[in-house]
């Protein structure tokens, strides 16, 4: 009796493990067809991970993305551990040659101040770029600072002391925000400068653009900067910033569209174009296009169709979707420029491995 | 009886064939736990000596700056792990000095004065508790644990001080990520581990040895002060030292709750970072010298890790008789 047991048993471990084994090698199978990988920059990974779940309905290629930071991104794709590389920060045409990498934009958005203030909702609070450079030095300790009460008349801001909240990784959002707090404050520039990781003076630290808006939603009293999506998408409390043109404008896809509208994108070296504190009363301050890093040589040529591929569908199908996440997707004029530098650039063994039809 | 004995010795002989025969049999079992022994060793090596020649760079640029400088540029590539290692070593500190006597007293409780009908259920309860992942410690400390500290233990410290006198200085920092929320969540973590191995401890001293304790007339805590404790005293120091080497090395519980700056704390609630969290933090996009210098930051939590468990055999081995 108990030996009939053992052997049903074992029949049904066997027919278990079989189908175990025979399930890993069809899944194993399927996840080599057209597969590509990414990883890099938080500030995207809203519409990539969008994008790509799209187009694994439509084609069955998966496209895997996993958000890490912009320091993440390169270093990864440097070290040729993923297929491409996502970065908020642009890289200089001298590290791309020296690297043989190319760079191409996917998308524009803008980096928001958010603040939480009991009695301040979104909108209410107006602040400049030097006086949000002066409260990230820690010069600006409390809330009813004469400099805020100042810009912010009619708001009642408490006596309550600021806490300031940045990036605890390495970050093409703080790349962004840093580099425009530099651009628009001496001090700042000359104590912290503009860098995906800077000495902070002042603060806490959280992990990625979540963990940022996490720690603004814990936290009353406290000031912190994220890409608009999470911004939206956490029901935070958006601050008032004023631009180069010295108007007061909220963050929307059509301030960010205005701070692109006067890039030099054809003249620009490597696409490394950035789009901060630019002119226009509707032009977003803390704009940024983010980036893709691809090898110029592709090893695969496969596997370099395969992620251009993805990135044309993207640019011919995936604007509405960008645009219901409040990213700006790029001009026609911008994605015809990067099709053509696709079909001379991006090569595998001499021959170009994609021609856009 | 000559029987018995031609028995025994035929016996004897069976079992001596027995072990002729079975013998490469043992030689392959003593074969096989040296290697396996061989291969841990090797393996320890292996990783000091990988850590080492990763950390080199760091070492050699910055010397003994590294241990006591608490800069961290990335622009221009300078160093120093002197936060992280105080952050290390005040977070395992405190939450140690919060735990120890918890555990001690929630032990003793356990063995001495709870009713037996309760015992049972509260130590599977804390059992319970000691396997929990330490990452649901640090979402609870985040989501639950700091802002109540931030609301009613900081912000009444914070308004009802001088802020330039010594105390005002101590009390002030952040809210929601700070040195003191870090080690209290670490000590809520080692807590319950460190009270079940005591109370194991504390059940395995004989019943003999207490009563007559007891009926010396010695009262409920001379008992345990000069009777239960020193007998398990061994014990006890190996227990806490295991608490101390989990609180060293806690990685994503600390990292959500302890603010992840790199200056030296100032205060008590001020944000600071441990040689984990750093790590976890940066190095996804570390290279170049940022790289070893965190590498090197690994080595030095290994030696710290390592001198605990030194100073753990020390006192064992004092503790002898």
């Amino acid at each position: 009796m108990l030996g009939v047991c053992s052997q049903l048993m074992e029949d049904f471990m066997f027919k278990r493990f079989a189908c175990a084994l025979s399930a890993t090698i069809m899944a194993a199978s399927a996840a080599h067809a057209g597969d590509v990988s990414g990883t890099g920059a938080t500030f995207p990974e809203p519409i990539y991970k969008d994008w790509a779940a799209t187009y694994k309905a439509k084609s069955g290629s998966s496209v895997n993305y996993v958000g890490i930071g912009s320091g993440g991104g390169i270093k990864a794709i440097k070290a040729k551990t993923v297929d491409f590389g996502a970065s908020d920060k642009p890289l200089t045409a001298a590290d791309l040659n020296a690297s043989d990498l190319y760079m191409f934009p996917t998308v524009i958005g803008g980096v928001a101040p958010i603040v939480n203030i009991p009695g301040v909702a979104s909108g209410q609070l107006h602040l400049t770029g030097p006086l949000l450079a002066d409260i990230y030095m820690g010069a600006v300790k409390t809330w009813n600072d004469p400099r805020i009460v100042a810009l912010n008349k009619g708001v009642k801001l408490p006596n309550l002391p600021i806490t300031v909240v940045h990036r605890s990784d390495g970050s093409g959002t703080t790349f962004l925000f840093t580099t425009y707090l530099a651009l628009v404050s001496d001090v700042w520039k000359s104590k912290v400068g503009g860098n995906d990781s800077p000495p902070w003076p002042a603060g806490v630290g959280g992990k990625g653009n979540p963990g940022v808006s996490a720690l603004v939603k814990q936290t009353t009293g406290s000031i912190g900067y994220v890409e608009y999506f999470f911004a939206k998408q956490n029901h935070e409390t958006v601050a008032q910033m004023q631009n180069a043109s010295h108007h007061f404008l909220m963050p929307t896809a059509a301030s960010f569209a205005a701070a692109a509208s006067g890039a030099k994108w054809t003249t620009t070296p490597g696409n490394a174009v950035l789009l901060l504190n630019q002119p226009g009363v509707n032009a977003w301050p803390i704009s940024g296009a983010t980036f893709i890093l691809v090898y110029k040589n592709q090893p695969d040529a496969a596997k370099g169709a395969d992620i251009l591929k993805f990135f044309d569908w993207a640019y011919k199908n995936g604007d509405a979707a960008a645009a219901a996440k409040d990213y700006v997707p790029l001009p026609a004029g911008v994605k015809a420029m990067v099709r053509r530098q696709w079909a001379t650039q991006i090569k595998s063994g001499g021959k170009p491995v994609y021609v856009s039809k | 009886m000559t029987a018995v004995v031609a028995e025994t010795a035929s016996d004897m002989q069976v079992q001596a064939s027995r072990i002729v025969r079975g013998s490469w049999g043992e030689s392959l079992f003593r074969a096989a736990c040296l290697s396996a022994a061989t291969f841990l060793l090797v393996l320890l090596a292996g990783v000091m000596g990988a850590l080492l020649v990763g950390g080199w760079p760091a070492f050699h640029q910055f010397g003994f700056g590294f241990f006591v400088s608490s800069t961290w540029d990335t622009n221009n590539d300078v160093y120093g792990a002197a936060g992280p290692i105080f952050g290390t070593l005040a977070t395992a500190a405190i939450s140690l000095f919060i735990a120890l006597p918890l555990a001690i007293g929630v032990a003793v409780f356990l063995v001495e004065f709870c009713p037996k009908v309760l015992a049972q259920p509260i130590s599977t309860v804390i059992d319970l508790l000691a396997g929990i992942p330490s990452i649901v410690y640090g979402m609870w400390g985040f989501f639950v644990f700091a802002p109540l500290v931030a609301n009613y233990i900081q912000t009444p410290l914070t308004s009802a001080l001088n802020p330039d006198g010594f105390w005002g200085k101590f009390f002030a920092g952040v809210p929601n990520g700070n040195l003191f929320v870090a080690s209290v969540v670490l000590a809520i973590m080692i807590l319950p581990y460190m009270t079940s191995v005591f109370r194991e401890l504390m059940l395995s001293v004989p019943s003999a040895v207490r009563e007559a304790a007891y009926g010396l007339g010695c009262t409920p805590f001379e008992v345990v002060r000069s009777v239960m404790i020193p007998f398990v005293q061994r014990g006890m120091i190996g227990g806490t030292m295991l608490g101390l080497g989990r609180a060293l090395g806690e990685t994503m519980a600390v990292t959500f709750v302890i603010g992840n700056t790199h200056n030296f704390p100032k205060g008590l609630f001020d944000a600071t970072s441990t040689i984990a969290s750093t790590i976890a933090n940066e190095f996804a996009e570390a290279s170049g010298l940022k790289l070893a210098s965190l590498i090197a930051m690994g080595l030095i939590l290994f030696l710290i890790t390592f001198a605990v468990l030194a100073l753990a055999r020390m006192l064992l081995n004092s503790n002898k008789s």
